[in-house]
C-alpha cells in the first residue's frame, strides 16, 4: 500500500512537472515584413472587475492607434498584446511577467497599468528589469517617483487638484467651497488633498470637506446637504462620472445648485445611457480631450471608436491612443533601434522621454513634452457643458 | 491505527503529516532545481510568470492551511480571514520599514516582519474571538464578515508615517502632519507605496513548513483532540470537562496568526498594496481553496491553493485568455462535481485500496 502511495504521489509530482514544463512555450516571436522593425508593446489594465470600463477604454484607444501605425508602413511596426489585472496589484505584476514570457527577446515596452496601485507594483519591476514603461491614465505621483522608466501620458492627481483651485480662484468664482470626494479611491483623494492644500494657500473659504467610502454608493443626500448647510457656493467634484451623476440629480431633487467643478474623471457623463444632459448644464471639467472637439484627427479617432465599439471614446481611450503614437514617435528618433534588446531601447527610449525637447501632438494635447521625472507637461483643458455640449472655458 | 517505522510506533495521523511535509519538500526542491539548470541549459523550464507566481502561491497556501484550521478542524465558519491577513500585510510592512536602519540584513528584517505580521494577527483574532466565539455557526461567519469589512475600512482611511519627530499615525490625511522629510508608508486608500520587496521563495517555503508544524502538531495534541471534540459534538464535549472558549478561541488565533505571517510575506512581495485587495472576495477564494481542497484535509488544502491560485494566471498563456476567469469558474464547478461524485469516488477507491472515503484524514 505504501509503494502505491508512493507511485501516485511520484505521478502527482510528474504531472507538476508536466504543468510548469507547459509555461514554457509562450508565443512566437514574429517579424513584421520588410526592414521594419517590430517593437512589442504589452499593455495591462482592468478588463474585468470594477474598473473595466477604464482598462477596456485603454485597451481599445491603443488598438486603434496599432492599427494606423502599423498601416503607415513605417519604419517601425508596433505589436500589440493586452492583458486584464483585474484592478489589483498582485494580478497586474502576474500580467506584467506573462507579457515578459510573450516578448521573449523581442524589444518590450510596457503600457500601463490603467489604475495607480497596480501601476506602483509593476512599476517597481519594469524599473529593476530596465524595461520602457508608459501609463495611460495612472496619475499618482508615487507611479514614477524614483524612477527614470516611467512616465505619465495623464494629468497628476496633485496637479488637477492644484489647477482646479487656481482656476476657481483666478476666475472669481464663487465664495464658500466645499469637496465631496470618494476617500476610498487614490485617485479621487489624491486630487481633493491637492484641491484642499490650495485653498488653504490661497486663502479660499471651505466651508465643507464630505466624503464616501466607494463608488458603489447610491445615496449622496447627506454630502451634499452638509455642503448646503454650510452655505457653498462652489463644490469640487474630483470623481468619476457615474458617482457624480447621482450626486447632481439628487442635488437638484433637494433645490441645490451650487456651480459644480469636476476632474477628468467627469468625462464621459453626457454619453450615459438614460442620463438627462439638462443636469449637467453649467458643469466645469478639467479634462485633456472632449470627444466633441472638431478637429479631423479627434473626429476620425471618434469615427473609427464608434464603429467598432458602439460608444463615444472618453478621455482614457485617448490617452491610450497617445501614448502609442508616443511610443511610436520616439522610435522613430532612435537610431541603431534595429538589434535593441529591452534594456537597451528602455534607455534610448527614456532618455528621449526625458530629454524635455521630444514633443508629441495627440488628441489630449498639442506639443505635449515630460519632464525628467516622467509627469507630462500639457495644458489642462477646462470645459463647461451648455447645451449638452463641452464649450471652451478656459 | 499503528505502524512501526525504524523501530519506533508511529501513527497514521504522524505519517500523513510527514508525507505534507514530504510533497512540500519535493515540490520545492524540484522548482529550485529547475530554476538552477535552466540558465546553463539555455531553456525555459520555469517561465517568468512561474516565477512571480511563487511566492503569492505560497502566501495562499498558508492562508488555506490557516483557514482550514478554523473551518474544517474547529468547524466554525469564517468569512473574514482576509482582514487577518490585511493586518498582517500592512504591520509588516511598517515594521519592515521602520527596522531598515536597525537590521540592514533582508532575509533576518523579513523574519521580523512576518513575526510582527502574526503578532498583529494574532491580536485581531484575540480582538473578534473573544466576543464572537460565544456564538455558533451563522452568527459567527457574519461577525467575521463584518470584521473583515472593518479591517477594509479602518487601513482604507489610515495614515502611518515617520519623520524627525519620530511616529505618526492617523485616520484621517487632514490630521496626519509630517515633517517635510519624513516618510509616509501607508497613505490611505492608496495603501502602502514603495514597499521595498523582501519576500523570497525560500521565505514562503519556511512559512509553509513553519505552518504545517504548527497546525499538524495542533490537530495532534490533546488541544487538537479536544477542538475536534467541539467541533463533531459541542454537548458531548462540554460534559466531559473541555472548556469551549478556550479551545475554540486556541484554534481561531493560531489561524489568525498564520494568516497575518502569510499577510506579511505577501505585502512585502509586492511594491505597493492596497486595504480593497483584502476584501470579502478574497476571504471567500480562500474558502473556495479550503472547501475545494476538502474540509480537515491539510494536504487538499496545500494541492488546491497552488492549483487554483496558479491556473487562472496560466490560463493567460493561451489564445482564450478574454474567457479565463469564466474557465476558471467553470472548472470550479467541476472540481466541486467529480469530488462530490460517489461514483468516481468508488472508481479511485478500486485504484488506490484501502481509500477512505471520508475525506477528513490530512
Amino acid at each position: 500500500m505504501k509503494k502505491k502511495k508512493l507511485a501516485a504521489l511520484l505521478l502527482a509530482g510528474a504531472m507538476g512537472l508536466g504543468l510548469l514544463a507547459g509555461c514554457s512555450n509562450g508565443g512566437k516571436p514574429e517579424n513584421g515584413g520588410g526592414d521594419a522593425v517590430t517593437i512589442k508593446v504589452g499593455g495591462i489594465g482592468p478588463t474585468t472587475g470594477d474598473a473595466a470600463q477604464y482598462g477596456t477604454a485603454t485597451e481599445w484607444g491603443a488598438e486603434i492607434a496599432v492599427e494606423e501605425i502599423n498601416a503607415l508602413n513605417g519604419p517601425v511596426k508596433l505589436e500589440f498584446k493586452y492583458e486584464d489585472d483585474t484592478g489589483a496589484a498582485d494580478t497586474a505584476v502576474a500580467a506584467y511577467n506573462n507579457l515578459k514570457d510573450w516578448a521573449k527577446d523581442a524589444p518590450l515596452v510596457i503600457y500601463g497599468t490603467t489604475t495607480t496601485g497596480p501601476c506602483v507594483a509593476v512599476s517597481a519591476e519594469t524599473y529593476a528589469d530596465r524595461i520602457f514603461q508608459l501609463t495611460p491614465s495612472a496619475s499618482s505621483p508615487d507611479v514614477v517617483a524614483g524612477k527614470d522608466n516611467v512616465f505619465q501620458m495623464c494629468f497628476t492627481d496633485p496637479y488637477l487638484g492644484t489647477a482646479g483651485a487656481e482656476y476657481l480662484k483666478d476666475k472669481g468664482l464663487g465664495t464658500k467651497y466645499a469637496v465631496i470626494y470618494n476617500n476610498g479611491d487614490a485617485y479621487s483623494t489624491g486630487i481633493a488633498e491637492a484641491f484642499i492644500a490650495k485653498t488653504k494657500e490661497l486663502g479660499m473659504e471651505l466651508v465643507a470637506t464630505q466624503t464616501y467610502p466607494d463608488d458603489k454608493t447610491t445615496d449622496y443626500t447627506v454630502q451634499l446637504n452638509a455642503c448646503k448647510d454650510a452655505g457653498a457656493d462652489v463644490v469640487f467634484l474630483p470623481i468619476y462620472y457615474t458617482p457624480a451623476s447621482l450626486i447632481l440629480a439628487q442635488a437638484k431633487q433637494m433645490s441645490y445648485a451650487p456651480l459644480f467643478i469636476g476632474g477628468d474623471g467627469m468625462d464621459g457623463m453626457l454619453d450615459m445611457d438614460g442620463f438627462d444632459k439638462s443636469l449637467a448644464e453649467g458643469l466645469l471639467l478639467m479634462t485633456p480631450f472632449s470627444a466633441g472637439a472638431e478637429d479631423d484627427r479627434t473626429k476620425s479617432f471618434v469615427e473609427k471608436f464608434q464603429k467598432a465599439h458602439n460608444i463615444l471614446p472618453n478621455q482614457f481611450a485617448a490617452d491610450g491612443y497617445d501614448c502609442m503614437y508616443a511610443i511610436y514617435e520616439a522610435c522613430l528618433e532612435i537610431e541603431g533601434l534595429a538589434g535593441m534588446d529591452s534594456a537597451a531601447l528602455c534607455d534610448a527610449l527614456s532618455a528621449k522621454f526625458g530629454s524635455g525637447t521630444f514633443k508629441v501632438d495627440g488628441l489630449t494635447g498639442k506639443d505635449m513634452t515630460w519632464k525628467k521625472t516622467g509627469e507630462i507637461d500639457k495644458a489642462p483643458l477646462i470645459f463647461k457643458v451648455e447645451n449638452g455640449a463641452y464649450v471652451d472655458a478656459q | 491505527m499503528e505502524k512501526r517505522l525504524n523501530g519506533k510506533r508511529i501513527s497514521k495521523a504522524s505519517l500523513n503529516g510527514f508525507v505534507n511535509y514530504g510533497i512540500v519538500i519535493a515540490a520545492f526542491a524540484l522548482i529550485q532545481i529547475l530554476l538552477a539548470v535552466q540558465k546553463p541549459l539555455g531553456v525555459t523550464l520555469v517561465s517568468n510568470i512561474m516565477q512571480s507566481l511563487l511566492v503569492p502561491a505560497c502566501c495562499y497556501i498558508v492562508m488555506a492551511v490557516s483557514l482550514n484550521l478554523t473551518v474544517g478542524i474547529l468547524g466554525e465558519l469564517s468569512l473574514g480571514h482576509a482582514g487577518f491577513m490585511s493586518l498582517g500585510a500592512f504591520s509588516g510592512v511598517v515594521a519592515s520599514f521602520l527596522l531598515a536602519e536597525a537590521i540592514p540584513f533582508a532575509p533576518l528584517r523579513l523574519a521580523l516582519s512576518m513575526a510582527v505580521g502574526a503578532v498583529f494577527g494574532a491580536a485581531g483574532g484575540v480582538i473578534v474571538g473573544v466576543p464572537v466565539l460565544r456564538l455558533q455557526g451563522d452568527y459567527l461567519a457574519i461577525v467575521t464578515l463584518a470584521f473583515g469589512q472593518i479591517i477594509k475600512n479602518i487601513i482604507m482611511v489610515l495614515y502611518v508615517g515617520v519623520d524627525g519627530e519620530g511616529f505618526h499615525m492617523a485616520l484621517s490625511s487632514e490630521r496626519f502632519h509630517l515633517a517635510e522629510e519624513g516618510t509616509a508608508i501607508i497613505k490611505g486608500p492608496m495603501g502602502a507605496v514603495g514597499v521595498q520587496k523582501l519576500a523570497s521563495f525560500t521565505a514562503g517555503f519556511v512559512l509553509i513548513l513553519i505552518t504545517l508544524l504548527v497546525v499538524q502538531n495542533l490537530v495532534n495534541s490533546r488541544s487538537g483532540r479536544a477542538i475536534m471534540a467541539l467541533r463533531d459534538n459541542r454537548i458531548a464535549a462540554e460534559s466531559v470537562g473541555i472548556n469551549v472558549t478556550k479551545y475554540k478561541l486556541m484554534a481561531f488565533v493560531t489561524s489568525a496568526a498564520l494568516a497575518g505571517a502569510a499577510g506579511a510575506l505577501f505585502g512585502l512581495n509586492y511594491s505597493s498594496t492596497v486595504a480593497s485587495k483584502f476584501d470579502f472576495n478574497s476571504s471567500i477564494l480562500v474558502l473556495v481553496f479550503v472547501v475545494l481542497g476538502g474540509l480537515g484535509s491539510i494536504r487538499g488544502s496545500i494541492i488546491a491553493a497552488a492549483v487554483l491560485y496558479v491556473l487562472p494566471e496560466l490560463l493567460r498563456q493561451f489564445n482564450i485568455s478574454d474567457y479565463r476567469m469564466l474557465i476558471y469558474a467553470i472548472i470550479l464547478i467541476l472540481v466541486m462535481l467529480v469530488t462530490n461524485n460517489d461514483q468516481l469516488k468508488t472508481l479511485a477507491g478500486r485504484i488506490i485500496p484501502k481509500r477512505k472515503g471520508a475525506a477528513s484524514h490530512g
